[in-house]
């Protein structure tokens, strides 16, 4: 069974543990955050190496970026995937989810071969949720989306997908696409020996030329949709510490909340 | 980089777009700013720039078009204003409501027609529903394939009805049905989405769809346009849009869909549906939640925080850091990798407000805030904040509350 | 303070410190409050090849050494002591094999070990026998090719839980200290029982049993090294393993460093942080002051005993002295700058409190380590060095 794994570099948003706000504009300062692997991916890069634990083949991890992604796909790499591939060419940046989801179908189909392609649900900086239904669309293949476990019987997948209310148990033949939620398993941490093997690995990077694809559909050239503006929300002004012993604050609050008619 | 440039004599070397940047692309050259490989023109220092000194361009998209003439479509074809009528179960789901209510808006601002676009099996009553709720027509396709959601028939039936009516915007709920589904449509029509959508207007002399959504967890709002592709489409969170007030006298066109289906086209097979046994809040649904943070110390001590939201009625909530302990299951967890929640209110016990956190609650109405650290940036966003012990403080709270009765 | 660690050694702390903070911080109060063993964070551990830090890599370790392994223990004793004791007590199991084992014993225990699959114990103490290790009772008695052990081995750290045992029993009392034989059991095998769990001050997350042997039939081939060095065994183990226990020490001090800091932050008192007071300022110095040096002690005793220097003992005396010293006293002032909190069970430092107390106790007592420092300065005087 040999899985394609999807991932994204995110910048860690999630790990600035305070939200600084710029008294005299009243908006938000933000520090740089280190660059992860995008959360819901690491638990598609764990269940895709749970997949080939249990039924043999390879998990090949691929990415679209510039070339500090190498950083993410050889964590994935110290996890347990075998291959990593890198999709990087200046002509790349700047995609929208359309030219993403063509530049990986593309890069999936020169891969060729395939069992089956695992999505994160979403990525955290753009949370989207569109590039792992945009490249089944690409590749003409079935997608089951937010999935929460994936078994395989007699060659057909099937899969928990999680719904608002409910889960749907959906079959579908292979190979397909998945994009997975976090409650399908807890990813590995990375093994001291998978780390150092990762480090030597080599990483396989394809620009648009080994790619040969239409340069008119990736990156911004590719996007159909353009940021016009990028602005910083209007933060919630800073309420009320409410004072006194604990009975006092506790009754004040009851009367807060009911002046509100919150109550 | 070839789309974006500095302009060297614009640049001050202020350093505003450094700190802009989240990606770590910008650096300083003899203080003047240099855009590095790893950009992904996101916009955000064109933003933050105060000299216009950086700018974003594309080679020329309508030259690029021209060029390819076979593809060159027609713009001024697509007309009005579409949203997905969801239905689970028979049932529409309020998020349609709330696009009706903001389509009605977009659709007056164009001076066009708002229709919805209902697919499902045995809907008796629902499109003149619709009709009241703000729609001037409703696309019925009406098959026993489409009465639960499946991916490959929605999207074929409505991709048919796209080429044949040619909406001008089509906007679907961000309920993971219409996450699931309007990506796949997007790509099969090569079209723009703009995905969770919290604002939408139209820029009436360009006549062309506004979109604005966060990004980066909520830190960036960022305004999108889908200029030279139609439908323009995007997904609107739910609870955010304003229904209109339903007037059952309101006329409208029902148009019977006939839609070309076999099951042999299908992808995937539903083996069943499996209801929640535990009785699941639906936390975006819920009018209030009550959460429960790192500040807990345990897994039991869930309890207190349950017990409070059985006083007031509302659901549990938690931060990221309980669930990744195990304390509690993941459909409890509020924020970034959670859920976005925005009830009326929200008693955050023991929660010091991480980012990953205040991007998913802070639409709420009201919010009070219970930690015994003053300094926690939970307190930046409370209506109501609390210093204090929540092991005295919760409690005692709800032990009032029984007492006295929850309303007045 | 920059100690100038490898990429290596950065790469076992970083992701050290990370399971530490992600999975044992939530769990910390649970283990402290059950005294269950924490089995869960000891998979973690294991699959993450930290039970190889210090093992040759020709037996499936990473090839590091005491350095590494005082890294992890460190950085486990931050968030706790008591499950970092789980570990290191492993160690402390692993190394007579390490020190003393032939290359068959070496290949059989040694990959287990490495992997974490499964967990070692070291056996020495008795009911009579402490700090005074030729009180020893239990006797391996040789009838043919075979040892029959009867005795029993008290407070032993993983007792129960671990699989592989070095224990220490005389094969010939009448040669005192130089008739003590050091051998490797494992659990299950016959007339090898375990007496009641103890319960404990401190370090509650780990397991401390008694080792019963009945009638134990023990093959020759389970010597380590040859019999008669038995305490030779046990005073080497001793000395490559009490950094790990003052890096342990170390690890207790720093986290009730890093609590008493931050809270100082938080708590008001007079309209302002206490860390505003100038009070609290100088025990925050103070504590943090006598950290740092410990760690520079136990650093560079690691390091000289990785370059292979053979007369450690003063040095090894001397970090785990110092160090659990300062564990005592850096916990005992959180508690004081936590004030009230800090006395009740539901804020974190008395607990880190009692487990530091332990350290000052185990491989040998404090009182021990100074004769041995003392019996190190006399005899090199006396060699006129």
């Amino acid at each position: 069974m040999d899985i394609i794994v999807c991932i994204k570099q995110v910048p860690d948003t999630a790990s600035l543990h305070t939200l600084k706000i710029n008294p005299k504009t009243n908006t938000l300062m933000r520090d740089t955050a280190p660059a992860i692997i995008n959360p819901f991916d690491e638990n598609a890069i764990e269940e895709g190496i749970r997949l080939k634990e249990k039924y043999a083949g390879e998990v090949t991890v691929l990415s679209m970026g510039p070339p500090q992604v190498e950083k993410a796909l050889r964590d994935a790499l110290a996890m347990g995937a075998d291959n990593a591939i890198l999709l990087s060419d200046r002509s790349f940046a700047g995609a929208d989810t359309l030219a993403t989801s063509y530049t990986l179908a593309e890069a999936i189909k020169k891969i060729g071969k395939f069992d089956l392609i695992l999505f994160g649900k979403q990525a955290i900086d753009g949370d989207t949720a569109q590039v792992g239904p945009g490249v089944a669309e690409c590749l003409g293949l079935p997608q089951i989306t937010y999935v929460r476990k994936i078994e395989i019987e007699n060659g057909k997948l099937r899969a928990e997908r999680t719904l608002e209310d409910s889960f749907e148990l959906v079959e579908a033949e292979l190979p397909a696409v998945i994009t997975v939620t976090k409650e399908i398993n807890t990813p590995r941490y990375p093994s001291l020996k998978g780390i150092m093997k990762s480090k030597k690995a080599q990483i396989t990077i394809w620009s648009l030329k080994e790619m040969s694809i239409d340069s008119d559909r990736v990156g911004l050239e590719g996007s159909s949709t353009q940021v016009i503006r990028i602005f910083t929300p209007e933060m919630r002004s800073k309420g009320e510490i409410l004072q006194g012993t604990s009975e006092d604050v506790v009754d004040t609050l009851i009367n807060k909340l009911r002046e509100r008619k919150v109550l | 980089m070839e789309n974006i440039k500095v302009i060297l004599e614009k640049c001050t070397g202020c350093k505003l777009c450094v700190k802009a940047c989240l990606f770590n692309a910008i650096e300083m050259v003899d203080k003047k700013a240099v855009i590095k490989d790893n950009c992904n023109l996101c916009g955000a220092c064109v933003e933050a720039c105060k000299s216009q000194a950086i700018q974003i361009s594309k080679k020329s998209a309508e030259s690029r078009l021209s060029g390819r003439g076979s593809e060159e479509k027609d713009l001024s074809a697509y007309k009005g204003v579409w949203v997905f009528a969801e239905q689970r179960e028979g049932k529409v789901i309020p998020v349609t409501y709330e696009l009706l209510g903001e389509g009605r808006k977009l659709a007056s601002l164009l001076q066009e027609e708002l229709s919805a676009i209902l697919l499902g099996d045995k809907l008796d009553g629902v499109p003149s529903e619709l009709i009241a709720c703000g729609a001037d027509k409703v696309y019925f396709a009406s098959d026993p394939l489409l009465s639960h959601y499946r991916n490959e028939f929605y999207t074929k039936v409505i991709v048919d009805m796209i080429s044949q009516y040619k909406p001008e915007i089509f906007l679907i709920g961000a309920t993971t049905t219409g996450r699931s589904l309007a990506p796949r449509i997007a790509a099969r029509i090569k079209t723009g989405l703009t995905a969770d959508c919290t604002g939408l207007d139209i820029d009436t002399e360009k006549k062309i769809l506004l979109q604005t959504r966060p990004a980066f967890g909520g830190n960036i709002m960022a305004t999108i346009i889908s200029p030279n592709h139609r439908p323009q489409m995007a997904t609107v969170r739910p609870r955010v849009m304003k229904r209109c007030a339903k007037q059952d006298s309101r006329n409208g066109e029902v148009i019977n869909v006939k839609p070309q289906l076999s099951g042999e086209g299908a992808l995937t097979e539903i083996l069943k549906v499996i209801k929640v046994e535990e009785k699941v809040v639906d936390l975006q649904e819920a009018d209030i939640i009550v959460s429960g943070g790192r500040g807990l110390g345990r897994a039991e001590n869930f309890s207190i925080i349950r017990e409070l939201a059985e006083v007031l009625g509302g659901a549990v909530g938690a931060s990221r850091a309980t669930v990744d302990a195990g304390w509690i299951p993941s459909y409890h967890q509020v924020g970034q990798t959670g859920k976005t929640v925005g009830p009326k209110l929200y008693i955050a016990c023991g929660i010091s407000g991480a980012v990953q956190h205040l991007v998913g609650m802070q639409n709420s109405e009201t919010i009070v805030a219970i930690n015994k650290d003053p300094n926690a940036p939970i307190f930046n966003v409370a209506t109501y904040g609390i210093v204090g012990d929540l092991f005295e403080i919760v409690p005692l709270l709800t032990k009032k509350l029984k007492i006295n009765g929850v309303r007045s | 303070m920059d100690y100038f660690l490898t990429e290596e050694q950065k790469m076992i702390v970083e992701l050290t410190r990370k399971i530490a903070r992600e999975k044992i911080t939530p769990v910390v109060a649970h283990h402290d409050e059950t005294e269950e063993f924490p089995w869960d964070i000891m998979k973690l551990l294991a699959e993450a090849d930290l039970f190889g830090v210090y093992i040759p890599q020709e037996y499936g370790g990473l090839g590091g050494g005491v350095f590494e392994l005082s890294l992890v223990t460190e950085e486990l004793s931050k968030v706790c002591g008591g499950i970092a004791i789980c570990y290191a007590a492993t160690a402390l199991g692993t190394y007579p094999i390490l020190l003393f084992g032939n290359e068959e014993q070496k290949k059989k225990y040694l990959p287990q070990l490495a992997k974490g699959v499964r967990l070692a114990a070291f056996a020495l103490t008795e009911p009579n026998a402490g700090s005074d290790a030729a009180g020893i009772q239990t006797l391996a008695k040789k009838e043919g090719e075979h040892y029959i052990l009867n005795g029993t081995k008290q407070w032993i750290t993983n007792g129960g839980e671990a699989e592989v045992y070095t224990v220490i029993a005389m094969t010939d009392r009448a040669r005192g200290a130089r008739g003590a034989t050091a051998f490797i059991l494992e659990k299950g095998m016959d007339g090898f029982d375990f007496g009641k769990k103890e319960k404990k001050m401190g370090i509650r997350a780990s397991a401390t049993r008694e080792l019963i042997f009945t009638d134990c039939k023990v093959e020759a081939s389970r010597i380590l090294g040859k019999e008669g060095i038995g305490f030779l065994v046990a005073m080497k183990t001793f000395d490559a393993s009490r950094p790990g226990v003052a890096a342990q020490a170390l690890g207790i001090a720093h986290g009730a460093l890093d609590d008493a800091v931050k809270y100082s932050r938080q708590r008001v008192q007079f309209g302002k942080p206490i860390s505003s007071f100038q009070a609290i300022q100088h025990i925050l110095a103070d504590m943090a002051t006598q950290v740092e040096a410990a760690r520079a002690l136990i650093y560079a005793t690691a390091r000289m005993i990785d370059k292979g220097v053979k007369d450690i003992a003063r040095e090894s005396a001397m970090s785990k002295l110092f160090a659990s010293d300062v564990a005592m006293k850096v916990t005992t002032d959180a508690v004081q700058v936590f004030g009230g909190y800090g006395y009740m069970r539901e804020y974190p430092v008395e607990k880190r409190m009692r487990d530091a107390k332990i350290t000052q106790i185990y491989e040998g007592t404090n009182q021990i380590q100074r004769n041995v420092i003392a019996l190190q300065l006399i005899k090199e005087a006396a060699k006129g060095k």
